[in-house]
């Protein structure tokens, strides 16, 4: 017998349909997969124990909805395995398809009577009563000729056992799935008629025009390797629609375009179908030119319009084209509603004050990884949301004709020759007020609440969880900046590995035999700056502030602390510091050479006194001033007390304890003052920048430090509001070299410095356990006293601080070293804000994680 | 942590060393005492027939108080826990262990000399490093009436910077006073004055207060204050000594003026080493200056919060709501009064803290609620600044004492959030009325609460609050809460949204 075949597109609900013993469930076991199969008798077994069980009928189908809606929604196909003869049963099935905007198939079983009652006769498990096999014989008879009807795209019937067993299921993409075309694109936005601006739009993106004999134009020829992608809308209004149809049918059918369905191919069909059809928006235009034109070329005009797609997923499913876009639930999927929503928008059903439909702004809740691009709505420059472009400028009413080149994401567009259609809608639509309106820039609390993964290219997957999410929400939410201009949160920094040398807890050494270890070749020790982290992000002017980052008038830019918040109290002193910030850049000429208009730099702000005044006082004088007031007076008594009975040693012991913890806490005293000094205003601030953290379209963590500390040299010879950064670059291989940082460090400590922080010296390294910690502190023994307390020298303590495990600290540092590289990837990428803001939430987030603070 | 008693006598019956036998140490040696909060020291620098000085030096292990339950970091400090000023000053942890060691001797008891311990001795106490906070004047306040010379030295916070003072002083007390009176008094005043114990307060605290303050602090003026600090202003401890304490004597009850608010006192009430909390829902005022008798709320809270709420939930019932959500619901006061009123059948508290959510939970007994009433509510965590489409579909919401918690350039993404996307039928919006301010002393530019990021006057309220109703299709009017003042206006102010075509909830 031959091979039967059985064509069902990819992503679809398949349904059996047979009486019981028509052989369902072998034939779907051998022909799908292992889970692509749910047997409504296997439900029955799973809530009841027992696959017979009658009563178990309605939970078991619960838990098959169920089964196969979350398996639809991932677009799987999936095959039931049920009787499905009673028309009830499959009205459930055509909805859950139709919830999920995938495609129902029938395969009906429709085997004779005899070899259904013979095999269930064999079967022990159950003991149906032949009535029962007759009553769903005739269900199925009576079923099989309405598949089709009930919405059933495809039906198949195999009618003999030999049949079913010879059949092959034959799998078939969507229509709409050219995910094999990998590009590059050129998507052009609604042309409505307007025949010239293409051509000049063409030859503006390299094709070459293809005249027939009377000179008109009947094929573009893309250069090598393009293909154009028209969003819809050819027709109507504009002046040649028959010409601009002609092009473009010549196009797609020497391979060099595809085009997508607009709404008024959608209404053309149908007039030209002869239905009646109320010939406004253009539509009579267009009736009007194509009477001129032979019939024959209507018809091909009526078939090309009819045939066309109303979406394309293409290169692998990162770019969709939709004439009025697509959210990404409906993206690769067919049903009445994915292509009303390709076709018209998400519609709500009213009309606006022109009288024209109000639309849901569904791509400010785009969240999609494809770019999705489309047309439909005049506006007057595309703009990008969430990765979604509008290209409808509008050319026939006189705006322009737009492309974009995919994946350049480069807009080419040449302007209307004149305004060729009359708006009902000023093209300057201001945002309707009836509607639901949103910006685009309105995050959602979906897009950090919860348990969170995220994908970063550096480090894999990084997962945050629900506590330390909510956590971060707090914070996020009542003191950070705004997020559109909190790109960046600075990762924290792992202390170097604890020193096995006496007297000290954080040592060179060991930082430097971390990174030979790592196989580092070459590490920069950088001076540890006395003051806050800061992150400043910096707009060359007024213009790209406003544009870029949304920010209001008279600011150009924000600087923030380690945790979001504004590093000064008011956006007067912030603009004030900005403008020299600015200033010195213009000076130093990095702007031009960076190619950028706007710049993030992470630097530290001096003194730590002017943000932690508070707590300088609050925590650290405090503890200052009742050590020297409490342990004179003990010391005193102690030593009268040794004196008049000397034998007790104890006494002696505590006494000189006492000594020991008196000078502990006058040095503690000397380490904290030295964080102090004093500011008026903006005036005695330094700022010690050390990294460009990002600009338009560029990152720099492939920079070596020197590069990065070579342009803080320049801000610090422009401006004096600059301090450098002290460094020393080594092998930390070399016995000589580890011994010059060992003095390096000791000098600077020695001098009353903060101490150290080692990296590598080319900036991002991978090792070959992956990412290499970005820089390793260490820091100075004389300041940990404000750190771990003014005793922790003393030796019954230090040898107990030893044994701090550092490993929650250095994997903390990794993640979030990772999560400010793709936060910062994603901020020169031009990404959409939510993609910015997950990251800096992240980072925000790990660091609520318990880890020892004094690290 | 460190402190001298030193006796002194002229009467050679009575020598000073006798001191020894009161305390039942030895003045020839040095005794060391294990002790949970550390080590204690008991030495005498001098002890003769006319002088002898008894010291306590207690040394607590700052690594151990650390991994122990030390006290919690302070909100933005994480490294309190290791840079504190508890090794030093002389706090609860001195008064437990000055209870533990001279047990016998704040008891009275002397076994081998049965007469000493009801002769008053001339003693003095120093206490080079006593937190006060409240200064040296309420430092007085506490001592001088038990009949001490009240010597008191400020302490410079850093006299290399100029800071000025610090909270602490150095102490001596001068008098001819009983030694277990004496000790009773420092086991007593010591955290009273530093306002903070590094234990939980538990109902037995109450006891020892009134074991320890036997014979001197039921008539002592500053009973009050005592009571509350003593008892860390604990409601529920503070109203039950302060009965006991009526019981034992004829006169009425002190006057109340010094108490906390119920706002203030409530929260610690239930989570064991809480402080004063913060959170939107709940308008708290704590005196950040170290004003008078400790915690000071600035505006009346009790009457104003009541009435607050009341304005709230009238309001609300007149607007005919079935459903409301109460953004920035803290800890929860006027979800509990809406879900006794049967009329709502949905209520939504949200809140940005998830630790306002448990209190809140907690206060609503979520857990024990019957279970159509538990269907009713709904708490959740979310912030104003994200749209949430959970918030869609309320007939109304409710945002008290919210707004001015918020930076004002967050501001219009909350009003796009509750006016845009949530889009209830009605909004409420209450916010402090800075014009009133005066009214409660407050100077010109200051503000009601440290976390308020401004406060607006009636004209800007409304400018604001108009702006609002037209972007988003809303008509607003305009309630004063609480007393009018013909010049300043009411202390708080609400707006009450309606919007314009009632849409059909999604």
């Amino acid at each position: 017998m031959s091979e039967h075949q059985l064509t069902v597109p990819d992503t679809c609900l398949v349904v059996l349909v047979g009486v019981s013993g028509s052989g369902k469930s072998t034939f779907a076991s051998q022909k799908f997969g292992r889970y692509e199969v749910l047997s409504s008798d296997f439900c029955r077994g799973l809530v009841s124990n027992d696959e017979n069980s009658q009563d178990a009928t309605a939970d078991a189908f619960d838990v098959l909805h169920h089964i196969a809606g979350k398996r639809l929604a991932a677009g799987l196909l999936t095959v039931i395995d049920a009787t499905n003869v009673q028309k009830d049963a499959r009205a459930g099935l055509l909805k859950l398809a139709r919830d999920h905007d995938v495609l129902p198939v029938a395969i009906v079983l429709d085997m004779p009577k005899e070899v259904c009652l013979e095999r269930n006769s064999r079967r022990k498990d159950r003991d149906f009563p032949e009535r029962v096999i007759h009553r769903q014989a005739d269900q199925l008879q009576r079923s099989i000729k309405g598949l089709r009807r009930e919405g059933f795209r495809r039906v198949h019937v195999l009618d003999s056992p030999e049949k079913a067993a010879a059949s092959r299921i034959v799998r078939e993409p969507l229509l709409n799935d050219l995910r094999e075309r990998t590009g590059p694109f050129d998507v052009i936005g609604d042309v409505h008629g307007c025949r010239s601006e293409l051509q000049t739009l063409l030859g503006k993106l390299g094709y070459g025009l293809i005249l027939d004999p009377d000179g008109r134009a009947v094929d573009a020829v893309p250069p090598a390797g393009r293909t154009a992608v028209f969003v819809g809308d050819l027709v109507d209004r504009g002046p040649d629609t028959p010409g601009v149809l002609r092009l473009v049918m010549g196009m797609i059918e020497n391979g060099h375009a595809l085009c997508v369905s607009g709404n008024h191919e959608h209404k053309l069909v149908r007039a030209l179908g002869g239905k009646n059809v109320k010939l406004t928006h253009g539509l009579q235009e267009t009736m009007d030119q194509l009477a001129g034109e032979p019939e024959e070329f209507r018809a091909k005009v009526a078939d090309f319009c009819e045939g066309l797609i109303a979406h394309y997923v293409l290169d692998g499913g990162k770019l969709v084209v939709a004439h009025a876009g697509l959210k990404e639930a409906y993206h690769g999927r067919a049903s009445g509603r994915v292509r009303s929503f390709a076709l018209y928008g998400d519609t709500t059903g009213e009309t606006d004050q022109f009288g024209l439909p109000v639309r849901y702004p569904w791509a400010n809740d785009y969240r999609g990884q494809a770019m999705v691009l489309y047309g439909h709505t005049p506006t007057l420059t595309p703009e990008w949301v969430n990765n979604t472009m509008c290209l409808d400028t509008g050319a026939v009413f006189g705006g322009s004709l737009t492309a974009l080149r995919y994946p350049e994401k480069e807009i080419v567009s040449v302007p209307a020759e004149k305004v060729w259609y009359e708006p009902s809608r000023p093209l300057v639509a201001a945002a309707p007020t009836k509607t639901v309106h949103r910006d685009p820039d309105v995050l959602a609390l979906t897009d950090v609440a919860g348990k969170r993964s995220i994908q970063t290219q550096h480090h894999n997957r990084i997962t945050v969880t629900a506590e330390a999410a909510a956590g971060a929400l707090e914070v996020m939410s009542r003191f950070a900046l705004d997020p559109r201009w909190l790109l960046y949160l600075p990762p924290t920094m792992a202390p170097a590995p604890t020193s096995a040398l006496p007297g000290v807890l954080e040592h060179p050494v060991e930082a430097l035999a971390a990174y030979a270890k790592d196989g580092v070749p070459e590490v920069i020790c950088e001076e540890k700056h006395m003051g806050s982290r800061a992150v400043l992000l910096v707009c060359r002017d007024a213009t790209a502030a406003s544009v870029r980052f949304g920010l209001p008038d008279g600011r150009t830019g924000a600087i923030h602390t380690r945790t979001g918040r504004s590093f000064l109290r008011s956006d007067a002193e912030t603009e004030a510091l900005l403008s020299r910030v600015r200033s010195a850049l213009d000076k130093a000429k990095v702007w031009d050479e960076l190619e950028t208009n706007w710049l993030l730099l992470d630097a530290e702000i001096m003194p730590w006194s002017l943000k932690a005044g508070d707590l300088l006082r609050q925590q650290y004088a405090a503890v200052g001033a009742a050590a020297r007031t409490a342990l004179p007076p003990a010391l005193e008594a102690l030593t009268a007390a040794a004196q008049r009975v000397p034998d007790l040693t104890d006494l002696a012991a505590l006494r000189d304890h006492t000594a020991a913890r008196l000078s502990a806490a006058s040095a503690f005293e000397v380490a904290y003052r030295r964080y102090v000094w004093p500011t008026d205003g903006l005036e005695g601030v330094k700022i010690a920048p050390f990294q460009v953290l990002a600009a338009d379209g560029k990152t720099f963590h492939d920079r070596p430090h020197t590069w990065h500390l070579a342009l803080a040299d320049r801000l610090v010879e422009a401006d004096d509001l600059f301090v450098p950064t002290r460094r020393l670059v080594l092998d930390p291989a070399s016995e000589k070299d580890v011994a010059a940082a060992v003095t390096w460090w000791e000098e600077l400590t020695g001098a009353g410095g903060e101490g150290m922080v080692v990296k590598p010296l080319a900036n991002l390294t991978k090792g070959k356990r992956g990412l290499v910690q970005p820089g390793l502190k260490v820091r100075g023994a004389e300041y940990l006293r404000i750190i771990y307390g003014p005793d922790y020298l003393l030796e019954e303590n230090l040898h107990r601080l030893k044994s701090r495990a550092v490993g929650r600290k250095r994997a903390a540092a990794l993640r979030e070293y990772a999560l400010g590289l793709e936060a910062l990837e994603r901020v020169a990428a031009g990404e959409p804000l939510w993609r910015v803001h997950e990251t800096v939430f992240a980072v925000l987030a790990l660091e609520s994680e318990p880890v020892d603070p004094r690290l | 942590m460190f402190l001298t008693i030193t006796s002194t006598s002229e009467a050679a019956e009575s020598p000073a060393t006798d001191l020894g036998y009161l305390l039942h140490k030895h003045p020839d040696r040095a005794q060391k005492f294990g002790l949970p909060v550390g080590t204690a020291h008991v030495f005498y620098p001098r002890a003769d027939e006319t002088t002898c000085t008894a010291a306590l030096l207690l040394e607590v292990d700052p690594i151990a108080l650390v991994r122990g339950r030390g006290p919690k970091p302070a909100e933005g400090f994480s490294l309190a826990q290791y840079v504190n000023d508890r090794p030093y000053a002389a706090s609860s942890m001195l008064a437990v262990a000055l209870g533990k060691v001279f047990r016998t001797a704040v008891a009275g008891r002397c076994d081998a000399r049965p007469e000493l311990p009801s002769k008053p001795l001339n003693l003095q106490i120093h206490v080079p490093a006593l937190p006060c906070r409240g200064g040296a004047d309420v430092a007085r306040r506490m001592f001088a009436p038990l009949g001490w010379d009240v010597q008191l030295t400020p302490v410079p916070l850093d006299p290399e910077l100029g800071w000025g003072d610090s909270r602490y002083l150095d102490v001596r007390l001068t008098g001819q006073v009983r030694l277990h009176e004496a000790l009773s008094q420092l086991y007593v005043l010591l955290p009273v004055l530093d306002d903070a114990k590094h234990y939980w307060v538990s109902p037995d605290e109450v006891d020892k207060l009134i074991r320890a303050g036997e014979g001197w602090l039921a008539a002592h003026p500053e009973r009050t204050l005592i009571v509350e600090r003593y008892l860390r202003h604990r409601r529920r401890l503070v109203d039950d000594a302060s009965e006991r304490f009526a019981s034992l004597e004829d006169e009425a009850l002190a006057d109340e003026d010094g108490e906390l608010p119920e706002d203030v006192v409530e929260p610690t009430d239930e989570v064991p080493g809480s402080d004063i909390t913060v959170s939107a829902g709940v308008a708290v005022a704590v005196g950040g200056e170290e004003g008078l008798g400790g915690a000071v709320a600035l505006e009346p809270v009790v009457s104003l919060a009541v009435r607050r709420l009341g304005a709230v939930a009238e309001t609300l019932r007149a607007s005919g709501a079935q459903s409301v959500a109460d953004l920035g619901c803290g800890e929860g006061k006027l979800l509990k009064e809406l879900l006794a009123d049967p009329r709502y059948q949905r209520l939504l508290g949200v809140d940005v803290s998830h630790r306002s959510l448990t209190i809140a939970a907690r206060r609503l007994r979520l857990e024990q609620l019957p279970e159509r009433t538990a269907e009713r509510i709904e708490l959740r965590q979310s912030s104003l600044v994200y749209a949430d489409p959970e918030l869609t579909g309320f007939d109304a919401a409710v945002l008290m004492e919210v707004i001015e918690h918020l930076d004002l350039s967050r501001l219009p993404a909350l009003a796009a959030n509750v006016f845009g996307t949530a889009r209830p039928g009605q909004v409420l919006v209450t916010t402090p009325n800075v014009e009133y301010n005066a009214r409660y002393g407050l100077a010109e530019g200051e503000i009601r609460h440290a976390d308020h990021r401004f406060e607006w006057n009636r004209e800007q309220f409304q400018e604001w609050a108009t702006g609002v109703a037209t972007k988003y299709g809303y008509t607003v009017r305009f309630k004063a809460i609480g007393d009018e003042d013909p010049q300043a206006g009411p202390p708080t102010q609400m707006a009450v949204f309606a919007l314009e075509t009632p849409e059909v909830a999604r």
